[in-house]
């Protein structure tokens, strides 16, 4: 069959192949450009948003794969796992993959030139008084804010296993994880404020006949665990869920089996459950204290980094977006990226170790 | 026996003493904020919310007139007690344990006739809601009868902009991840181990290191400033975890479905929007309240993207950080718009608490 002949049976198919995909992106172009121009009330442009995102996605998808089911069942397969698996590779090569090396290259140049200045950003990172208040602040979040979040949910969930209010309690202490960094700042101020008619802490100090105190400013370093005490507040409803599914799963005739063997409550506990729910304890500490690391939001709308208090990922902020220096900027993210490696490395063993693939 | 059953007894109290003592703690934060947000600007203050709960106060019982031409610095008598014009402005003591207290100046005002007693301050308001909704211009009434006008803050329009920004957020990540979950669990082609190692080995990047190229990318194409642009950022940053959630809940799916529904000739599409997406809604649903949640309280990623002063597209953690950047002291006004900020998650949160818990077991692991 000549191309010719094969192009007279299916010009109809063809064209139409290209006019619905032609369609659809003139379709959504459009959409694009209403939203970028309209002057529609703001919940117009809400609805049209929300619609044009979620559904633009969709008709991508739809269309593309009727596209690929034109093709002969051999090219069929062969091409459509790429449908289905194309855009979150390229998303995440596009969002994730390449910036870990676009920021680590950037991180030798200086501010946002091509000039290249070695590695003269990192020496100003570990010489410069902020950064090391910030690598001592991280410090403190991650040992003691980790170890504090563990410890209070593994409490709670021990208690709470005993307990009639279980499920309300529970749900109490897990309701700040519903709330923004943003948000528990403002709650915590009020706790915090300097002023004893606003700030419950100085409050109590007062009635007990202390001196009302600024302790966001004045107590340095300590103010930090004031700042520490939010991530506790906000993390160990986490800590206390993922334990406490945890504790449940221990069975309980090994528990019995202990007690009739004379063990007390303590050495229950000790000898048997944190054994039992190490794999846990470790999942819990490794998240906690990975998104201790990049803690941001709390230390930024609390003191804004200032009084000592600052920490990497402010640093970050500050540099970036406020100086708009991006070279000591993609420097300290390539930092950050550096002290996760290890939790990465340990999450591929654990999972190269799994037989699923 | 009886001693056994009393130690459980006792044992009972003191895990549930330990629990509420732990609960109160957790939750006073919040509720004092909660109701401060109901209170008057001066009351937030003047006095902590506290003074909702019954207290020993000062209370006014009686006001008198104030006594005709007296001069600064020569004693006054009244109700029997002498002192200065200024010692009664700060308030004297009555031997009958009263206490007299001069409002006003020495000319205007009158003496107020005080008791101390147990009382409660439940004068609650709802003006700094309303004051940090609209737009415009709001009358607030003080409690001295005064009126002032105040410009309002116009939160509602950030809460529509985070509406549009979590909604899509929340969706887009969840639809794309769900098909590469579904072609890495029953596709087979090249690379495929590689390309989920990936999967893996991108849970815990920190986001930090994407911004800065991300920006540029965003500038040079004239994408920043745009809703899609953190749709996209937030599609990035939530897919490693979303495709391993799903894979792990989709490639669990019992083999035989698929296989009798490819012997009656659906193609893999169908299977994936007939099938596979409505047998997968539980792993769904706890995905995307934890995405809704982790989406609506960002304010990182928001600031970068949708930039700092561009006040038609900024969402709620980025206005309330404003607030608390630039008007510090209007306390009144935080409290509300903490709140306003907190209704959807919370609602979300209690709504579908079962989803999410299991969502946080499944997936422990983000980075």
């Amino acid at each position: 069959m000549s191309v010719l002949e094969w192009l007279g049976a299916n010009l109809g198919r063809l064209v139409f192949s290209l006019i619905v995909p032609a369609l659809t992106f003139v379709g959504l172009y459009y959409g694009f450009i209403f939203l970028r121009d309209s002057k529609a009330p703001q919940w117009v442009t809400m609805i049209v948003a929300i619609l044009w995102g979620v559904g633009g996605v969709a008709v991508l998808y739809w269309v593309s794969n009727w596209l690929v089911e034109k093709l002969s069942p051999a090219w069929m397969s062969r091409i459509q796992p790429f449908i289905f698996v194309g855009p979150a590779m390229a998303i995440l090569t596009w969002y994730l993959a390449i910036p870990a090396f676009r920021t680590l290259y950037r991180s030798f140049l200086l501010r946002d030139t091509n000039q290249f200045r070695d590695i003269q950003n990192y020496v100003d990172i570990f010489t410069s008084r902020n950064m090391q208040i910030a690598f001592r602040n991280n410090l403190m979040w991650v040992a003691i804010g980790t170890t504090l979040c563990v410890a209070f949910g593994l409490l709670v969930a021990v208690l709470a296993d005993r307990s009639r209010l279980e499920n309300f309690a529970k749900a109490l202490i897990f309701l700040p994880m519903a709330i923004s960094f943003v948000g528990a700042g403002v709650i915590w101020r009020f706790v915090y404020d300097p002023n004893a008619a606003v700030g419950l802490v100085n409050a109590v100090v007062t009635t007990l006949g202390g001196k009302a105190q600024s302790w966001l400013a004045l107590v340095q370093p300590w103010n930090n665990l004031f700042l520490i005490v939010i991530l506790i507040w906000l993390q160990t409803g986490y800590a206390m869920v993922l334990l406490s599914a945890a504790i449940k799963g221990v069975p309980e005739d090994l528990i019995e089996a202990a007690r009739v063997d004379g063990a007390n409550e303590f050495q229950v506990f000790f000898r048997i459950i944190i054994p039992y729910i190490q794999g846990t304890l470790i999942t819990v500490t490794t998240t906690i204290v990975i998104f201790t690391l990049k803690i941001f939001d709390v230390v930024l709308v609390m003191t804004g980094g200032n009084f000592g208090t600052t920490v990497i990922g402010v640093e970050f902020y500050q540099q970036f977006f406020i100086y708009q220096n991006e070279g000591l900027g993609s420097a300290i993210a390539i930092v950050l990226l550096i002290l996760v490696i290890p939790v990465m490395l340990y999450n591929l063993r654990e999972f190269s170790q799994q037989e699923v693939f | 026996m009886h001693s056994l059953r009393q130690q459980r007894f006792l044992g009972q109290l003191f895990i549930n003493g330990i629990l509420l003592l732990v609960c109160l703690a957790w939750t006073i934060p919040t509720f004092g904020v909660l109701i401060s947000s109901f209170r008057s600007e001066q009351q937030i203050k003047t006095s902590g919310w506290w003074n909702i709960l019954p207290h020993r106060a000062w209370v006014e019982t009686e006001q008198l007139p104030i006594p005709a031409d007296q001069s600064r610095g020569v004693p006054i008598t009244i109700e029997g007690v002498t002192a200065t014009f200024d010692q009664f402005r700060e308030g004297v003591a009555a031997p009958d344990g009263r206490r007299l207290i001069w409002i006003g100046n020495l000319r205007s005002g009158h003496i107020a006739v005080q008791e101390r007693r147990w009382t409660m301050d439940l004068n609650f308001t709802t003006s700094n809601y309303t004051q940090i909704l609209a737009g415009k211009t709001v009358t607030v009434i003080n409690p001295d009868g005064t009126e002032k006008f105040v410009q309002g803050q116009n939160i509602w329009g950030a809460f529509l902009n985070t509406v549009t920004v979590a909604i899509p957020s929340t969706v887009i990540p969840i639809l794309i991840a769900a098909f590469a979950a579904y072609g890495f669990a029953w596709m087979r082609f090249p690379l495929r181990k590689v390309m989920f190692v990936g999967v893996v080995a991108l849970l815990v990047v920190p986001l930090q290191i994407a911004l800065i190229p991300i920006l540029r990318d965003y500038k040079a194409i004239g994408l920043n400033g745009t809703f899609l642009s953190v749709w996209l950022a937030h599609t990035g940053f939530g897919l490693p975890l979303a495709t391993y959630l799903l894979y792990n809940y989709i490639s669990s799916l019992p083999r035989d479905i698929l296989e009798s529904a490819f012997i009656d000739g659906a193609s893999h599409f169908t299977i994936f929007t007939q099938l596979i997406l409505p047998l997968s809604v539980p792993a769904l649903a706890s995905f995307a309240i934890f995405q809704f949640l982790w989406v609506w309280n960002d304010f990182l990623v928001a600031v970068i993207f949708l930039g700092l002063t561009n006040q038609s597209v900024q969402v709620l953690t980025q206005r309330i950080q404003a607030l608390v950047g630039q008007r510090g002291e209007d306390w009144h006004l935080l409290t509300a718009a903490a709140f306003i900020s907190m209704v959807v998650p919370l609602t979300v949160f209690f709504g579908l608490q079962r989803y999410f818990v299991r969502g946080l077991m499944a997936g422990s692991v983000k980075g």
